[in-house]
């Protein structure tokens, strides 16, 4: 209990201070970027500049001409309030509302890759673990090279040219089919699934290897204890020494992991979905940037960064739950 | 002076004694030397000339002409000079910032060292490319400080952390412990005995850095930041895609290729050699 307490403690400081930071760097940016709007609002609608600069700010709760102290209030109260401002190009939208839409996908592709390269990764990796040399272990080793020096944005451009502009076997842009209608019915799933392949595809390209170059030093490490070489000594077969000494120990350290994983491949989203135009967290971001939509900007940043937090804090009481060495400490 | 000398004379040997470190370091003396000695004597020519694009392998092309008639063999020698010096610049940045707070948290402890390891963590906590990409437009850079400066604000996080705890760790060794028992010099502890055990790791990092720094570079480039020189590969790449049409045009293929085979080949360079380095300069992994 006290250990989830800390956990979580450790989790909302890391958050009021990503907030704050992202905060900085939205103030960083060079000009008042509400000042043409304002103007613009002021001879559209016939008031004041003054007014006029007055509506935009709030609209975007962001007002430059404040002294940052009070910015920062104002930014913290419309967080609170669950107000990110509006998207500076469509004033329609809300970052909220953009956020809604576009997390679900991202989350979805993230996390489905991230199961099936873990499982991948295990695999692989326990199996080098155990066989030292031979064909497959130098197969394996050849992949994580070959995939460890290629960055997951050119294996994104070769799997869309080939697939979706030479083959067309897959869409070019969207997250599904505009003739099914969105709810629990086969065409919408498969439809899905059918927009979702590429991505998925590359994340899960680029982070196996990871996780079977990590399972094959944890597999090691656990092979060379005593409590192996005990189960050895007592006659237990090799098989069942595998899955249940050092599978099961080795997989422990990989839990804490996940979250960094997760975190990259998020990070990563930008040129990934952008590629597939996959619309995502990922592809607002670039979009966002090329369109110097600041507000979105940071409502994304910020919402990225929490779901880090998140699958951090959720890693550290997974493993706390798995190990209970840790909870001693 | 001759124990320099001795002790790089050792480095080479360990290096060659690796087949993989040989590969790398052969593939990183092979780009260094295009940056320096290949950039200077190949003539760079950016005047377009529409009469000649796309054209194919020739004496005159070595790897043919671009989208506008320009010379992509030229354009990617000249290339690999502004991506390794950016990859360098952001490492040393990178390295600097991390060993300093990384040190300065394990060495101080205390209070420092809880406001330190909490100021790493929020910067590996921030999804570094998405937040690279907004400095990189608030900076507005234009130049190779500026963007060598953007990459390492979001990549010393991991450096300091591997620091403090290798520093940790170190400090509570047996050895270092008998040092201060010995009434040693505290700057002779941290320069003659924590110093020469962090080598290896701090040139992995180091390798590390520049490894990731240019793979990001290169990524920046391509969602169109970062785009102040018109050779280095990402921007290359990114208008290889742009410009080339190159899901359909074949004949745009060299041009979109060959930065990616040079960036991979660099990529390689770096895993290896720094596999290699682990093992020439910590003496324990060299028991054979």
């Amino acid at each position: 209990m006290n250990y989830f307490l800390r956990k979580l403690g450790t989790s909302l400081l890391n958050l009021i201070a990503v907030v704050v930071t992202i905060f900085i760097v939205l103030h960083m940016m060079p000009g008042d970027i509400i000042e043409p709007m304002a103007r613009e609002e002021a001879s559209r609608l016939g008031i004041t500049y003054e007014e006029a600069y007055e509506r935009v700010a709030d609209r975007y709760n962001y007002n430059p001409q404040e002294p940052i102290y009070q910015q920062l209030v104002r930014y913290v109260k419309g967080l609170l309030r669950g107000d990110l401002g509006t998207s500076m190009l469509n004033p329609k939208n809300t970052v909220v509302s953009i956020l809604s839409v576009a997390l679900p996908w991202t989350i979805f592709v993230v996390s489905i890759s991230l199961i099936i390269s873990f499982i991948l990764g295990m695999q692989l990796g326990a199996l080098m673990a155990i066989r030292k040399r031979g064909i497959i272990n130098n197969s394996i080793t050849f992949y994580v090279t070959i995939v460890s020096a290629i960055p997951s944005y050119i294996i994104a451009i070769i799997l869309s040219i080939i697939f979706v502009y030479q083959l067309r076997l897959f869409p070019k842009s969207g997250v599904y089919s505009i003739d099914v209608t969105p709810g629990f019915n086969m065409p919408f799933i498969l439809s899905v699934l059918h927009y979702s392949v590429l991505p998925i595809t590359t994340y899960v390209i680029t982070s196996t290897g990871g996780w079977i170059l990590n399972m094959k030093g944890s597999s090691v490490h656990v092979l060379g204890s005593d409590y192996v070489f005990a189960a050895q000594a007592r006659g237990i077969p090799e098989k069942i020494i595998m899955r249940r000494y050092m599978k099961k120990n080795a997989m422990i350290p990989m839990i804490t992991i996940l979250a960094m994983a997760f975190g990259g491949m998020i990070g990563g989203a930008p040129l990934i979905e952008g590629q597939f135009q996959y619309l995502g967290m990922g592809a607002y971001l670039a979009k966002a940037l090329g369109e110097r939509d600041f507000i979105l900007y940071q409502g994304l940043l910020l919402c990225i960064s929490i779901s880090v937090i998140l699958a951090n804090l959720v890693a550290d009481l997974l493993y706390s739950k798995l190990d209970p060495r840790i909870r001693l400490e | 002076m001759t124990r320099l000398l001795h002790s790089f004379k050792d480095f080479f040997k360990v290096i060659f004694r690796n087949r993989q470190a040989t590969i790398g370091l052969f593939i990183l003396t092979f780009f260094v030397l295009l940056a320096t000695v290949g950039a200077a004597f190949t003539p760079l020519d950016m005047t377009v000339d529409y009469a000649n694009r796309f054209q194919m392998p020739s004496w005159k092309h070595p790897l043919g002409t671009d989208y506008v008639g320009r010379d992509i063999l030229a354009q990617v020698i000249h290339g690999s000079r502004d991506v390794i010096t950016l990859g360098v610049v952001c490492a040393v940045m990178a390295l600097g910032i991390g060993v300093i707070i990384g040190s300065v948290s394990a060495f101080v402890g205390g209070f420092t060292d809880t406001l330190l390891s909490f100021f790493t963590n929020i910067f590996l906590t921030i999804p570094a490319f998405p937040l690279m990409l907004i400095l990189a437009v608030a900076f507005n850079v234009q130049n190779i400080w500026a963007a060598g400066f953007i990459l390492a604000i979001v990549s010393w996080g991991g450096v300091a952390r591997v620091v403090r705890g290798q520093i940790l760790s170190l400090k509570h060794a047996e050895y270092i412990i008998a040092c201060r028992i010995m009434g040693l010099k505290y700057w002779y502890i941290i320069f003659k005995e924590i110093l020469p055990n962090m080598v290896s790791l701090l040139a992995v990092q180091f390798i590390g850095l520049f490894q990731n720094g240019i793979a990001s570079s290169m990524g920046l480039m391509m969602l169109g930041v970062l785009t102040y020189r018109p050779t280095n590969w990402g921007v290359m790449l990114s208008l290889a895609l742009q410009n080339t049409g190159i899901a359909y045009n074949p004949k745009g293929l060299i041009y979109f290729v060959t930065p990616i085979v040079c960036l991979a080949l660099l990529q390689l360079g770096c895993i290896f050699f720094s596999s290699g380095i682990d093992q020439a300069l910590n003496p324990r992994l060299r028991t054979e």
